[in-house]
């Protein structure tokens, strides 16, 4: 290979088979995918809150963040099957073979909010970003102070890892709180928006560190009443969503003002991005 | 061999050698030629090929070209196309991949442009300024790109400096023409008679000092600087970038936006003939039997529905968002992404915007209620 093809590696999808594949509702599958050249492993190192691009060979990609564990052998897509290319995916069964380029972007701040309390604000379906940024809290349980989750859905059939947040539920020094939107006779837990759950939580100003992910609108004003209760804005990172093609920052799909979504984030902190925050067609 | 900074004299009737010394060390020459009505950059190897005589006027949403029956090679200030597709394709596979069928493995390498070695005569002083932006782009940032890499090492280039404007150029405002100063191998000025030569780098050293060219006599390098200044003095229009980036961040939902939006067609022309625009389509084109697929990138622009898709909808579903979307990427996110604007000046998107859009007016607009 000349030095001039290999400048271009970082474009080359890597083949990974799908080791296990989990279905979560109608439309979620999780793929545990192990790459076909282990010796490539070491590039793909990540934070949780980092992507990949992941590639039906023939159809396309689709940025989709990592929800396994950093030190996990394999890596773990959540995919939602949205469109064309997840639409292919949502076929592949476990000893297929998918591509995976990446990881790209920059992760959650888990270095940061060590020894700190950690405030997570999720909403709508899924929330992938950041659930393998909890996981990793909990399996560095003593590095972390109080874990809280706010959760929030429309509608109680849309919480489609509720096992999940039961477990968390579990972990000491830790507090779930879930709310939909609309009742429903089985929904046993709050009615109303996330940011109802606000006054539920007790929240150190000095210590906490917030993770959010969701609709912009709920971000947007959850963030409002954070920042009005004494929380830094600089405390508060968002995961953001934009188009994306090439995950370079070069095709230029994923702006939002002046960041690239892909390299400068997808993860930002609030004062970073606050002046574009919530401006329509922005 | 002459001093960088010495100017020669190229008699007009000696440009042919120019041309010729050029292809004879290997260069496919591309010049200004005159086709389909307007100016566009083509292979050239003589210098009656070149857009002799030819004269434009550009305005609003409007381009013309005649012929004005003068001896002078280079009156033509511009066409729709720049520099930009020799460095970075319209259209080129970027990985080819070689499939085992449904669900199986598969094999990915890059497709690389083969390297060749292309020279460009009549660059203009605002599309040196555009590659310079695009090389920050494209080859200095965290991935620079091989493709852009491999096309911009073969690139030879003869600017020349503009002795006339088009009434939508705008260079001066942005400090970036009339007059070639830097990124070019040799650089030219015409006068009566012929060119004020001189280079700009090693190898344009080696092409003058081939065709031993006399000393620029003083008072030829006087009428270059008469010439030179009094286009930039001759300038109409004007830009004031002194509060940008801030004056678009400071005004998102002003009404001119609005306003502009009534005007706009969002049919992308803007975007497609500007020398610095970079957005980029890439998908998968895979055989008709799937054995392989070739990953394509293709020039797309933010007037496009599709470029602000996220889940089954458009972030920027109305005109306005895509036409502030493009003005406050040019003027202003460009700064603080690259460090430069990403408008050079050219008043290419002026003139080939088919409801004549000015981009200078809608920054007089917003500047004139901003908030």
């Amino acid at each position: 290979m000349s030095a001039s093809a290999s400048e271009a590696g970082y474009l080359l999808p890597e083949p990974a088979e799908i080791v296990e594949k989990r279905t979560y509702g109608s439309d979620i599958h999780a793929y545990r995918l192990r790459l076909c050249d282990p010796s490539a492993r070491p590039r793909f190192d990540f934070m949780p809150g980092q992507f990949n691009m992941v590639y039906a060979p023939g159809v396309g990609e689709v940025a989709i963040s990592i929800s396994s564990d950093p030190d996990d052998e394999d890596l773990e897509h959540t995919i939602r099957i949205v469109g064309r290319v997840t639409r292919v995916i949502e076929r592949l069964q476990v000893g297929d073979v998918l591509g995976l380029r990446g990881p790209y972007g920059h992760g959650w701040p888990l270095q940061e909010a060590r020894w700190r309390d950690v405030l997570v604000v999720t909403g709508g379906l899924g929330c992938a970003p950041v659930t393998g940024a909890i996981d990793y809290m909990f399996r560095r349980r003593a590095s972390y102070g109080r874990i809280s989750i706010l959760h929030g859905v429309k509608k109680p059939t849309d919480l489609v890892h509720r096992e999940r947040f039961e477990a968390w539920r579990r972990e000491p020094n830790c507090y779930v709180g879930l709310t939909s939107d609309t009742p429903e006779r089985s929904w046993r837990d709050r009615v109303g928006v996330v940011t109802e759950l606000f006054e539920e939580v007790e929240i150190d100003l000095d210590l906490t560190v917030v993770f959010m992910c969701g609709p912009e609108v709920m971000i947007r004003f959850a963030a409002r009443i954070l920042e009005r209760r004494g929380v830094p804005a600089s405390r508060i990172f968002v995961s953001m969503e934009r188009n994306m093609k090439c995950a370079v920052g070069l095709c230029g799909h994923c702006q939002f003002g002046p960041e690239f979504v892909c390299k400068d984030g997808p993860i930002f902190s609030m004062p970073r991005i606050a002046r574009f925050y919530g401006v329509r067609g922005l | 061999m002459p001093e960088p900074t010495q100017r020669l004299w190229l008699e007009r009737s000696r440009l042919q050698q120019l041309l010729d010394s050029l292809g004879e060390r290997g260069f496919e020459v591309h010049g200004p030629v005159v086709r389909d009505g307007a100016l566009v950059l083509a292979p050239v190897r003589a210098v009656e090929e070149l857009a002799v005589g030819w004269r434009e006027s550009q305005a609003p949403g409007r381009y013309r070209i005649e012929q004005s029956g003068s001896e002078r090679v280079f009156d033509v200030v511009n066409g729709p196309g720049s520099l930009k597709p020799f460095v970075f394709a319209a259209r080129e596979p970027l990985i080819r991949v070689e499939m085992d069928g449904p669900g199986g493995g598969f094999r990915a390498h890059a497709t690389l442009p083969e390297e060749r070695a292309v020279a460009v005569v009549g660059v203009r002083a605002c599309d040196l300024a555009a590659l310079a932006v695009q090389d920050r782009v494209f080859l200095h940032d965290r991935y620079p790109d091989p493709y852009y890499a491999a096309r911009r090492r073969g690139l030879f280039l003869v600017a020349v400096s503009c002795t006339r404007s088009a009434s939508t150029c705008f260079c001066t405002s942005l400090d970036t023409g009339p007059e070639a100063t830097t990124g070019f191998d040799v650089a030219l000025s015409e006068l009566e008679g012929g060119f004020v030569a001189r280079a700009g780098s090693p190898a344009g050293e080696d092409l003058l000092a081939e065709l031993a060219l006399p000393e620029a006599p003083a008072e030829t390098c006087v009428a270059e600087r008469r010439a030179l200044d009094a286009c930039a003095e001759a300038m109409p229009r004007k830009l004031d970038p002194s509060d940008l980036p801030e004056l678009l961040y400071d005004n998102l939902d002003h009404p001119r936006w609005d306003d502009v939006a009534e005007r706009c067609l969002s049919c992308g022309n803007c975007t497609q003939v500007c020398p610095t625009c970079f957005c980029h389509d890439e998908r998968d084109e895979p055989s008709l039997d799937s054995g392989h697929s070739l990953r394509v990138r293709e020039w797309d622009s933010c007037f496009s529905l599709e470029h602000s898709y996220l889940h089954g909808m458009q972030v920027r579903s109305r005109i306005r968002d895509r036409y502030r979307q493009w003005l406050m990427h040019k003027l202003a996110t460009w700064i603080d992404q690259f460090g430069s604007s990403g408008c050079v000046g050219c008043g290419r998107c002026i003139s080939w915007c088919p409801v004549g859009i000015d981009l200078t007016q809608e920054v007089a607009a917003l500047r004139e209620r901003s908030a």
